[in-house]
């Protein structure tokens, strides 16, 4: 019986392990190693150089540039996406006028709201963002018509090419796309949360704004901050990459200056079009600590007395 | 759509409630006969504020999406004369010519084929490692799961440069099999958190049941346990399937052959070439055609797609 037991376990555990060594564990070893190597990714030799590659990173301009923009990026897009989604999801479920004297309740429509504001979400990041390059184009893009149409002729930016406002088009974009992933979530939340908590402040005289912020916000607060570092490994990671890449193709990959690059960016260029596979791990291991230095951080930041109910 | 109590879309014309004094009769009023103990001006203009605020969200999340599709059907003419006009006739072979001419029919295949074989990849190996790791203790055990959910936290990026070397060496670099290998191995960290947690929740007595009359470990997890595990399968399912489905950065590094292109990567490479040919109106039915189907897809299942979705992030 013990024999067939081990036997059992080996046999289901070795397709998914060996899978998940060779192309997830190993590459990311690996990744670590080479950082401390002068390996091209285009010859076989390399030779072990200790710091050198990290001692480059400081001196390094555009790493510094592109450090700046993920870190406004880990920052400012969590923030605003999460505060919008905050108040959609209590406006869909608490915000709605008394009615068959139920003492809160959404506001009307609120599960058409909820489909709508989901859809982005199911669409591909490629997708969204060739869609908004095409809206932001300066001479013929849709914002910039509707703006004409409204009588702002004087106001026609060149949204992507210019370095004042590239990296602010491209957070909106990723705000966009994902406010209703995180309306349906604190909805979902927010459901759960009993009624008579509202009942009883609604009796005391509590405001709508008081009970968001007295009963919402602490019994959601494990959910908006699972949220906020979900959130932030995508703007910090792949869907920051994607955005960039496609909506911002200068010359170097970033925008105009450099004003766009992000750090997963800069890490895709230094590999596959200079050829410094090392350096561009380099960058990696940074991207890795600005990771887990943002998780920490919204961690240590929310730790509260955890509420029952 | 399969909502209760969902009046029809709000008009954008309905924004400005202010003047409203109440909602639409109240048909009944309710058991206590309560009829809004408190009508004070706060709530009436933050009423109209939050209904404001919901209704120019909806419409910007829904305009960019109808305007991709209005501009679908115009000529490229039109796309850059008058961007906000309806198209003056409906160019229906737009659409013919991006699904033939610019490949889009070879990269939706190649996306099904990819989605296919890596979705069911994902769902077996995922189950089985989840099941053994929820199920049995064995020396190791707890260090598996976390070497396994470890990898929700690191950036893919990091590995991605490595990876193409250790795809290369292996002979999988550009081919779909080596693509569907690389999905599956980046979509293992979630679905086993996911249901290894959902594999605890399940009874244990009808696994020993059927032990005890004899079937295998391995009969026991096919014809028993996995038929229980149904619900927590879909969620974590269409959680994969909409992430494989959308998947951009690692094709974009380790599948550049134009023959294997899978949807999000054609699209960009279409948008690219298409500044020299200036095929925009073609660009746009190609775009508008990889949109519909997941959208058309999440409307049906939208119950299921969002529970799925959300399942992960609420414990």
């Amino acid at each position: 019986m013990h024999h067939g037991k081990y036997r059992f376990i080996a046999g289901f555990l070795a397709g998914p392990l060996a899978l998940y060594t060779v192309f997830v564990i190993w590459p990311f070893l690996q990744a670590v190693y080479y950082s401390f190597t002068d390996w091209t990714g285009l010859s076989p030799d390399f030779a072990f150089t200790g710091l050198r590659n990290y001692e480059r990173l400081l001196d390094d301009e555009v790493f510094w540039k592109s450090f700046q923009h993920s870190v406004l990026l880990v920052v400012l897009v969590p923030l605003v996406t999460i505060a919008l989604a905050l108040f959609f999801a209590f406006m869909l479920n608490v915000g709605g006028r008394r009615r068959r004297g139920a003492a809160v309740t959404g506001v009307r429509g609120s599960a058409f709201y909820k489909i709508v504001y989901f859809f982005p979400q199911v669409l591909s990041i490629a997708i969204v963002a060739l869609l908004f390059q095409f809206a932001y184009n300066p001479g013929n893009g849709a914002i910039n018509a509707g703006l004409r149409a409204v009588g702002l002729d004087s106001v026609q930016p060149d949204w992507l090419g210019d370095p004042d406002y590239a990296l602010w088009s491209v957070m909106a974009v990723l705000v966009w796309c994902t406010v209703g992933f995180f309306v349906v979530l604190f909805s979902a939340g927010m459901s759960s949360i009993p009624l008579d908590f509202y009942e009883a402040a609604l009796l005391d005289g509590a405001s709508r704004v008081t009970t968001f912020f007295r009963i919402t916000l602490p019994l959601l607060w494990d959910t908006v901050q699972s949220g906020w570092i979900y959130m932030g490994i995508l703007a910090l990671g792949a869907e920051a990459f994607a955005v960039v890449q496609i909506m911002t193709v200068g010359a170097n990959g970033g925008g105009p200056d450099y004003s766009t690059t992000v750090l997963p960016l800069y890490v895709y260029v230094k590999a596959f079009r200079d050829g410094q596979a090392a350096y561009a791990t380099t960058i990696g291991v940074a991207l890795l600590v600005v990771t887990l230095a943002f998780a920490a951080v919204v961690m240590r930041l929310g730790r509260r007395e955890r509420l029952e109910y | 759509m399969e909502t209760t109590d969902t009046p029809p879309p709000p008009a954008p014309d309905a924004v400005p409630r202010h003047g409203v004094p109440e909602e639409p009769p109240v048909r009944k009023t309710g058991p206590g006969g309560r009829r809004r103990p408190r009508r004070s001006g706060e709530g009436r203009t933050l009423n109209a504020f939050s209904h404001g605020m919901l209704v120019l969200w909806a419409f910007m999340v829904v305009m960019p999406l109808l305007w991709a599709v209005m501009t679908s059907f115009k000529t490229d003419r039109e796309i850059f004369t008058a961007p906000w006009s309806l198209p003056a006739s409906p160019q229906f072979e737009n659409w013919a010519r991006a699904w033939g001419q610019a490949h889009m029919s070879d990269y939706f295949l190649n996306t099904v084929l990819v989605v296919g074989g890596s979705l069911t990849g994902t769902m077996l190996l995922g189950s089985m490692a989840a099941y053994v790791l929820a199920r049995f203790e064995f020396p190791g055990n707890r260090f598996l799961y976390f070497l396994f959910i470890g990898g929700m936290s690191f950036p893919v990026i990091l590995a991605l440069v490595p990876l193409f070397y250790v795809l290369n060496n292996l002979a999988l670099l550009n081919t779909l099999h080596g693509l569907i290998l690389t999905y599956i191995a980046y979509s293992l960290p979630f679905t086993v958190f996911f249901l290894t947690a959902f594999f605890r929740t399940l009874p244990t007595t009808v696994a020993e049941a059927a032990l005890i009359d004899g079937a295998s470990h391995a009969r026991t997890f096919f014809q028993v346990m996995l038929p229980m595990a149904r619900p927590g399968l879909i969620s974590v399912g269409i959680f994969n399937f909409l992430g494989q489905w959308n998947q951009y950065m690692l094709p974009t590094v380790l599948n550049t052959d134009p023959e294997r292109k899978v949807l999000s990567q054609g699209l960009v490479q279409l948008a690219v070439s298409q500044g020299y040919k200036g095929d925009w109106s073609g660009l746009f039915a190609g775009l508008v055609m990889a949109m519909l189907p997941v959208l058309a897809a999440y409307i049906v299942f939208q119950r299921q797609v969002v529970a799925g979705l959300t399942a992960g992030a609420l414990k």
